[in-house]
């Protein structure tokens, strides 16, 4: 059974004693609005948490890959380090050039951050670990997921500087090439759970994960999450040594870092996802469900670092083929298949 | 009512400070969208008249100034200019120390390509290179640090020999290296060579043939890359070349990729230079009878040697005096870089930065 962190922590709070005393204290209305705002700074703080050694384990596995030690001197390991980074973003000067637009760009990493937060909660992280089951999660993810290009191209667009204004662009047209076909391939997915809502999937994975039903959608939401991160081979906005430092190019300080936080939690939700929809999810065997949660997501991320550090950029025009000459037509194919060989049975 | 079906060409400048363009080269940039119409170079950002210093010092002050044009391989750069004062004097240089010579100018052409591939990847995207090669080019520095106390400007070539012989315990490090070597190029490779995002990135991009290439006056990897075999430690062999075995390898594909195998082989060849020059070093004296105070008779040199990049070049003009009356550097990366717009006709932008890294330019010779 699938419960609601919201149930989890009323069951933990009844089981401690605790919640009968807060029930006489407190009318029940509020009481709830409190419990889910307790869970959502919960959510948020561990979030963040992740984030911040996301960062850290980034370093970390790029540079094991490329034979240094990477970060060493900050804590035992450089366990510190993530913390001595936000501290200097913290203090460094917000410079604000002169000719930007000024509302856009102070709206623009709002704009990239929020949506990733907003779909922190649809991810299942375990059995009881579930904090919003949406009917339509899946639509709702898909949808929201795409927003932060939004910020990116506010930013683009706000900074008034040519070299940002081509990542902007170079953005909205990538976007288009691979998201189609992203959505498509989570199609088959849908087409066999019989359900949107993302518990429901992964309980729909209890037996089989789906990456062995649908091995070609999973490949194809996979090269379309890599593209959505932005990351290597599919990094046009941010190409450093193209764009200079692409959409981002004018920030500075914590404003700056919003776009980093921002793409580090993306990672972080997008493993989560892919694990969700493919990998089974919390499903496994002995160990607790979100253990088993953990362990898938933090593969996949482990995975898509590994291809950062081995593999070139591709160039803008050479995905925009891929998009809609192969993953499109495949994806398509995907679908036809799926749906014929579920008629079948 | 500004016509907006009208292609409105945004002009860019990329430099002096921009990643890809590995120091301070500027390119002044006309594009369309992601397509490039229009591409000026701009040099002289790391101007430093060196030319015109060259005639106000003696001819042995002024090779310490031949290791910051090209300083990543400078050796080459010291045994050019020496070359030329040597064959303005007369003189007839030890056999070991042309051998010497011959082992640092290769090694210093290995360490020079490894900073290419370490550069041109990370223009391409692909971090992993960077730090292997790194590895590598780290290991020859502490070479050439045994051997001359410098790691970047050695000085070490001096007129009529080199400034000092092998240390105890270098010919085995050196061996080692050699040894290992062969087999961390084909780890670079692994990474790269068949890759598929690697070859879409590079195959067909750059192009140039073999007539523009000769128009141009393109030498070196740049050159052999079009199918113009041409190298003068073949056609016009100097020092010792001419009793080595090694082969000069020419691709006929005029592309970056093409441009990435002639470097790549180039190591290996290099490393098989070396290796000869180790087992074949004979004994005797590193410096000849040079006279104290070098004057050369009045006359005219233009010496030559295959540079990482392509044809050094010094023209040496002596009025008898103490110090040269002129010195005029041909600079490879300068003439290859001539051939830019060339090779990018409608390029995008980010063929642009790949071709612009498989010259291998380097500011500080090209500015001199």
């Amino acid at each position: 059974m699938t419960r609601t962190m919201y149930d989890s922590l009323v069951g933990i709070l009844e089981h401690l004693g605790v919640y009968q005393t807060l029930q006489v204290l407190i009318p029940e209305p509020l009481l709830k609005i409190l419990l889910i705002f307790l869970i959502a700074g919960l959510v948020a703080t561990a979030g963040s948490l992740i984030l911040a050694y996301l960062t850290w384990l980034e370093r970390k596995v790029l540079s094991d890959i490329q034979q240094r030690c990477g970060p060493m001197r900050t804590g035992y390991h450089g366990l510190l380090q993530p913390i001595a980074d936000g501290i200097k973003l913290l203090v460094k000067e917000d410079i604000h050039p002169k000719a930007i637009d000024r509302w856009v760009f102070l709206l623009a990493p709002i704009v990239m951050f929020v949506p990733v937060v907003v779909i922190l909660a649809l991810v299942p992280f375990g059995r009881t670990l579930v904090m919003t089951d949406l009917k339509v999660g899946l639509v709702f993810l898909l949808a929201v997921s795409s927003l932060p290009t939004l910020g990116i191209m506010m930013a683009s667009w706000a900074q008034n500087n040519k070299y940002a204004v081509l990542a902007g662009l170079r953005r909205a047209a990538e976007i288009i090439s691979y998201e189609v076909s992203m959505v498509l391939a989570a199609v088959g997915v849908v087409l066999i759970a019989g359900t949107f809502s993302l518990p429901g999937i992964v309980e729909a994975q209890r037996g089989l994960p789906y990456i062995i039903l649908q091995p070609l959608g999973f490949v194809i939401f996979f090269i379309g999450i890599l593209a959505d991160l932005g990351r290597i081979p599919f990094d046009f906005p941010e190409s450093e040594s193209e764009l200079v430092a692409g959409y981002n190019l004018e920030y500075s300080g914590m404003k700056f870092s919003f776009f980093f936080l921002a793409e580090y939690l993306e990672l972080f939700v997008a493993a989560g996802i892919i694990t969700t929809l493919y990998l089974g999810g919390w499903n496994g065997p002995l160990l607790p469900s979100w253990l088993w949660f953990g362990i898938k997501t933090f593969a996949v991320i482990w995975v898509i670092i590994w291809i950062r550090a081995t593999l070139p950029r591709f160039r803008i025009d050479q995905l925009l083929d891929i998009g809609w000459k192969w993953l499109l037509p495949l994806a398509l194919l995907n679908i036809a298949i799926t749906g014929g060989v579920l008629a079948v049975i | 009512m500004p016509d907006i079906r009208k292609v409105v060409e945004i002009p860019i400048n990329m430099g002096p400070a921009h990643p890809a363009t590995h120091g301070v080269l500027r390119l002044k940039l006309k594009l369309d969208g992601e397509i490039v119409k229009e591409i000026t170079p701009v040099i002289g950002y790391l101007h430093r008249g060196i030319e015109k210093i060259a005639e106000t010092k003696t001819y042995p002050q002024f090779i310490p100034y031949t290791d910051r044009l090209d300083y990543v391989g400078s050796m080459i750069y010291n045994h050019g200019y020496v070359k030329g004062v040597e064959e303005l004097l007369g003189i007839e240089v030890p056999e070991r120390a042309e051998y010497l010579r011959v082992m640092m100018a290769e090694l210093s052409r290995i360490a020079s390509h490894l900073i290419w591939l370490s550069a041109w990847g990370l223009d391409l995207g692909a971090m992993a290179p960077f730090f292997y090669c790194f590895r590598e080019r780290e290991e020859v520095l502490n070479l050439f640090e045994m051997i001359c106390g410098a790691r970047i400007t050695f000085s070490y070539m001096r007129i009529g020999g080199v400034s000092k012989d092998m240390p105890e315990g270098f010919a085995e490090r050196l061996q080692r290296f050699l040894d290992i070597f062969p087999e961390k190029i084909d780890e670079y490779e692994a990474l790269l060579t068949e890759n598929e995002i690697f070859l879409a990135r590079t195959v067909g991009i750059g192009r140039l043939s073999r007539e523009e290439a000769i128009d141009y006056g393109v030498t070196g990897p740049v050159a052999r890359a079009s199918g113009l075999n041409y190298d003068i430690r073949k056609i016009e062999p100097y020092s010792v070349y001419d009793r080595f075995d090694f082969r000069i390898p020419v691709e006929n594909g005029g592309d970056v990729y093409s441009r990435y195998l002639v470097r790549m082989e180039e190591m290996r060849q290099s490393t098989r230079i070396v290796q000869q020059a180790l087992d074949g070093i004979p004994e005797g004296d590193i410096m000849a009878k040079v006279p104290k105070k070098i004057k050369p008779p009045a006359g005219v040199v233009y010496s030559r040697v295959e540079g990482s990049k392509g044809e050094v070049g010094y023209l040496i003009i002596s009025d008898g005096s103490d110090k040269p009356y002129r010195i005029k550097i041909r600079s490879p990366a300068y003439c290859n870089l001539s051939a830019l717009p060339a090779m990018c006709k409608d390029a995008k932008i980010a063929d642009l930065v790949a071709t612009v890294g498989s010259i291998d330019i380097c500011l500080g010779e090209m500015d001199r």
